[in-house]
């Protein structure tokens, strides 16, 4: 043994990195923009609808650029899905905004333009943080969700 | 009590032999305070006297016997009135009469066993004292003086370094390797993380000490998780192919040896915990034990001496060892 009063503080032996791993395409690309709400429908019935693209290298998504249409309670299909299967604590989702359904308001409620785009930072930010998560990639309501056309609400339930 | 000037007392005060010399450590307290008390070894011999002085000079003493208790006990917070007293050693200094003037008294426990280092602790305390008593018929008068006691190893014979590979499936692969498993107080943990997958946001990483007090038995087991240090090793997102050097100095922080089962009452454990953080502050982590060790000073040789007396060889194995992906037995 060397000197034992001056500790050997030396870095351990590695491997150089691979160039091409260096300075090549990060293998952690996840980016989900929601855009474009589009108010659809007439009168009562009236719902809004945002568009919800997915652009991804994660080889656990089948597609990597998909775009969809979802609405908020689409989401709120999904938070639920996945607090039911997955052990994860789901993020939260922008408010409901029930106060704002009430008849007799001053500006347009649900449909007022301020809202829907506090609604769509809110719902941006509740997928992306969703979607980064290593346990909820394993859950197939997610896959539908962001990259199949339309939700199957009697879908079976399972992992990928 | 002594308010009154009806019979006598007296005030006791209790020096070890080179007590000039002897070294002082600081020690917690309870409470949380820091005071310094006198080092020991196992093995050495306790000496030194007691004086004990007369508070009215002109009054006599009766007392029922004058006696001197070298005591090593553990002491558990949840369980205050049973002391559980692993060395009690007695010496009698005087037999009972009456003391008519000041008086000091020699005292020696020739080569005591003190098996177990002296350790405060969040919820069990071992402490040792010399405690000294004036028995009297209706109180005793008496004086405690801690001590503080480490325990001492060598070099271990064996001490492979700490390699595996762990990671969640398809989404963040790591090799980590550490140069030890069993490191002293004063060492320094190299060691480097490999990143073989990285198909997550890391924002960074860092290396943590954990401190684990396990007090109680069987069903009442409970343990006390404390983070000694927290020391970032790494900001920024790692790609494939990445190794991050570690280098952490263990002198800055106060820890302990590691203490295991002892007396059958609580083990100190601690932890090294390798966590990243991605960007959504969600945490990975791997948690993975080493054994502290306590490095006798090169100081003057008659101290370096009392240290090879009391220096006892390193036994046990550490979980580490067993895990291991690759055992790398290295050359101290």
């Amino acid at each position: 043994m060397s000197d034992p009063t001056v500790a050997d503080t030396r870095r351990l032996n590695s491997k150089p990195q691979d160039l091409t791993d260096a300075y090549g395409p990060p293998s952690n690309f996840l980016e989900i923009d929601v855009y474009d709400p589009q108010t659809i429908g007439v009168g009562r019935n009236r719902f809004t609808t945002y568009e919800v693209r997915m652009r991804t290298n994660l080889p656990i998504f089948k597609l990597k650029d998909s775009v969809v249409r979802r609405r908020y309670s689409d989401f709120e299909w999904l938070k639920n899905e996945l607090e039911r299967d997955s052990k994860i604590v789901v993020p939260p989702l922008p408010g409901k905004a029930l106060k704002r359904q009430l008849p007799f308001r001053g500006d347009e409620g649900i449909f007022d333009e301020s809202f829907i785009e506090e609604r769509r930072v809110g719902l941006e930010q509740f997928i992306n943080r969703l979607a980064g998560h290593p346990l909820a990639q394993n859950e197939r309501c997610l896959h539908m969700f962001l990259q199949d056309e339309s939700i199957d609400r009697n879908y079976v339930p399972g992992k990928v | 009590m002594s308010f009154f000037s009806f019979g006598q007392s007296a005030e006791i005060d209790i020096v070890l032999k080179d007590a000039e010399t002897r070294k002082r450590v600081e020690h917690k307290t309870e409470d949380g305070k820091k005071d310094k008390y006198f080092l020991l070894y196992d093995g050495e011999t306790v000496s030194g006297n007691v004086n004990v002085t007369l508070k009215n000079p002109g009054k006599r003493l009766e007392h029922q016997g004058i006696k001197m208790e070298f005591i090593g006990q553990i002491e558990l917070y949840y369980d205050r009135g049973n002391h559980h007293e692993f060395v009690s050693l007695v010496k009698d200094l005087a037999r009972p009469g009456e003391l008519t003037q000041s008086q000091a008294f020699d005292f020696e426990f020739t080569h005591v066993e003190k098996p177990y280092e002296s350790y405060t602790g969040q919820n069990v305390k071992l402490r040792y004292f010399l405690r000294a008593t004036v028995s009297r018929r209706l109180n005793d008068i008496s004086k405690e003086m801690d001590i503080v006691v480490h325990t001492l190893s060598t070099y271990p014979e064996l001490n492979s370094s700490i390699k595996m590979e762990v990671g969640i499936e398809d989404c963040l692969h790591i090799e980590f390797e550490y140069n030890k498993s069993k490191y002293h107080l004063k060492d320094v943990i190299v060691g480097k993380i490999y990143f073989l997958l990285v198909r997550l946001k890391i924002r960074h990483m860092e290396i943590d000490i954990i401190k684990r007090e396990t007090t109680g038995t069987g069903p009442n087991v409970y343990h006390e998780n404390d983070t000694i240090a927290k020391y970032e090793i790494m900001d920024g997102a790692p790609v494939r192919g990445e190794s991050i050097p570690i280098r952490l100095f263990l002198a800055g922080y106060e820890m302990t040896p590691t203490m295991r089962d002892i007396n059958k009452k609580y083990s100190v454990r601690y932890y090294l915990n390798l966590v990243l953080i991605d960007e959504e502050e969600r945490r990975y982590f791997k948690q993975q034990e080493i054994t502290l060790w306590r490095k006798g000073d090169i100081v003057k040789k008659s101290m370096s001496h009392q240290a090879a007396i009391a220096s006892q060889r390193f036994k046990g194995s550490s979980s580490a060892e067993k895990a291991l992906a690759q055992a790398q037995a290295k050359e101290q």
